[in-house]
């Protein structure tokens, strides 16, 4: 591939239909390596639907039909790679943490499993360092055998974490990871997250734009489907260009 | 606020109605379960017969008096050929049922709503004599003809009429199963690249697992159960099979052809009552272990496992 530019995706007048309702207008977006960047806008701007477009879970939703371009490294998500090896190299955290009903082994096993990987030294190697990537190691390595649905909210967000991590990703495609606990698990996924960075490339949609001003290096603001501003963090929160995102940031509307 | 006038006065009468019904349910089984009892153990009590004999014992030779115990009442021909049937049933129906309950929910949804799932339903309405019938007049010389057989009769034709008779009723319970497994839980396996089948083989059908036992369970105390249409289809003789192409007898199968042969409170008659008595053991149990299983599959869920 030639890793020459720093370019992750480059999103090429992106169009979205779920049958004949357009979420997405012609979005224009380069994505950054090893930063973060934060999706805001009011709910059903199409920003969880974008966000699903770079590892091709709209795929899943019948009558969607996508227009345009995502180029990852250069290659085209839709047209030159398979859906399923490419969720292997972008992965998720969805909104409402998501464990399965197995062991904190078994959830975070699970991404290594299915690529095929059986051996128990290699799993167990797997399994501790991707819980200690998502720093969760010290609060669970004692309860490894034991069901992941016993975890607090927070614990069990950042456990789907280390179990994202464990497949290896390149990208690490958030939903509103945070929205469902409490301001202290909040604070423990935010550090996490600005820890990740330094290998992977991160895509947050976020409600809070408090929680995007903290974390994110760039911004895009998102209404009606489009993508109205997209820029470094700190300037778009200070000196938005668009009249619609000032209102937005102010607290006009949203 | 004013009362409105009678207000309590209804309250109460649909109150004790509603109560007085459900009390009446619950005592009626119980009457059921001691009536049992007082008819099934007048075998052992009246006539002093052991239970080592009715449960292990092949030779079942009763007599159809009054008088006394020169009979014998050995049941065991007739538990093992409901065990066989029944097992065998649930092998043959299980992975039908499966396939179709995993098809109708994972695979083909908007088919198997439309049309797989009001077949399946139409399969439970049909009688079982229309089943046993239809075993009779197609699967018995079928059988005798493919496998070339003296006749048709046997194990295996009883164990294929209750395996289309289980099968909607494992389908329906398990496709319960299947749907109640959180779509969440396959968004986070499609999201770290798994393929269909390895979502449905990993991911769901552990879920479900605790809830397709159940229907497994169902399908089986179902088969149990049922004795018109293999008491049809099995050959009613009163031996071991030899093989599963052989036929034999079961409890139910030898209570639905001899009950109107006997004397209320004769040995024979007596030996009858205890076979129900087992069937209704039987049935106990399994709706224990249906309880068991749920149980456990709720506390898996809550994560106190």
């Amino acid at each position: 591939m030639g890793d020459t530019s720093n370019i992750k995706f480059k999103i090429q007048d992106l169009n979205l239909f779920y049958n004949s309702f357009q979420a997405l207008k012609s979005v224009n977006i380069e994505i950054e390596k090893n930063e973060i960047t934060s999706l805001i806008g009011p709910s059903g701007c199409g920003k969880s639907t974008f966000l699903k477009t770079l590892n091709r879970m709209n795929d899943l939703v019948e009558g969607t039909k996508v227009e345009g371009s995502i180029l990852m490294d250069g290659i085209d998500l839709y047209r030159e790679m398979d859906a399923i090896l490419l969720r292997r190299r972008v992965g998720m955290v969805f909104q409402q943490p998501n464990p399965f009903p197995k062991s904190v082994y078994d959830n975070v096993a699970y991404g290594p499993r299915i690529q095929g990987i059986k051996k128990k030294i290699e799993l167990d190697d797997i399994v501790e360092r991707s819980l200690k990537q998502a720093a969760i190691w010290d609060e669970l390595k004692d309860r490894l055998y034991k069901s992941a649905l016993g975890l607090s909210g927070g614990q069990q967000q950042r456990l789907c974490i280390a179990r994202t991590l464990a497949v290896k990703p390149e990208v690490i495609l958030m939903d509103e990871p945070t929205s469902a606990l409490d301001p202290i698990s909040t604070t423990k996924i935010e550090d996490l997250i600005i820890k990740l960075k330094e290998h992977y490339t991160i895509i947050i949609v976020t409600h809070n734009m408090q929680q995007a001003a903290r974390v994110s290096d760039k911004t895009a603001f998102f209404l009606l489907g489009e993508a109205v501003e997209f820029g470094v963090t700190k300037e778009l929160f200070s000196m938005p260009r668009d009249k619609r995102t000032e209102d937005y940031i102010t607290g006009r509307f949203g | 606020m004013q009362l409105q006038k009678g207000m309590f006065r209804k309250e109460y009468f649909w109150k004790w109605l509603i109560s007085v019904c459900g009390i009446i349910m619950i005592v009626i089984t119980i009457v059921i379960g001691a009536f049992l009892i007082y008819k099934g153990s007048y075998t052992f009590t009246g006539f002093g017969h052991s239970i080592g004999e009715f449960l292990f014992s092949a030779k079942f030779s009763p007599n159809d008096s009054y008088s006394g115990s020169n009979g014998s009442v050995g049941a065991a021909v007739f538990i093992v050929g409901s065990v066989l049937t029944c097992g065998l049933a649930l092998l043959i129906s299980t992975p039908f049922s499966l396939a179709a309950a995993i098809f109708m929910t994972e695979i083909s949804p908007k088919f198997g709503n439309k049309f797989f799932q009001p077949a399946v339903e139409i399969f439970v309405g049909i009688p079982s004599i229309v089943y046993g019938w239809t075993g009779l007049t197609v699967l018995v010389p079928a059988v005798r003809d493919v496998f070339n057989l003296p006749y048709g009769n046997s194990v295996f034709t009883a164990a294929l009429v209750l395996a289309l008779m289980i099968f909607p009723s494992i389908t329906s319970v398990a496709t319960d199963a299947i749907r109640g497994v959180p779509s969440s839980y396959r968004d986070a396996a499609y999201g770290m690249g798994s393929t269909r089948w390895q979502i449905i083989k990993n991911v769901v059908l552990p879920a479900a697992s605790s809830g397709i036992m159940t229907g497994i369970i169902l399908g089986l105390a179902r088969a149990f159960g049922e004795a018109l249409a293999v008491a049809m289809v099995i050959g009613k003789t009163r031996v071991f099979p030899k093989n599963i192409f052989s036929s034999t007898s079961t409890l139910t199968s030898v209570i639905a052809s001899n009950m109107g042969n006997t004397f209320d409170g004769t040995e024979y008659n007596s030996a009858l009552w205890s076979m129900a008595l087992l069937l209704f053991i039987i049935s106990l149990l399994f709706i224990f272990l249906i309880h068991f299983i749920s149980a456990k599959g709720e506390k898996k869920a809550n994560g106190k496992d």
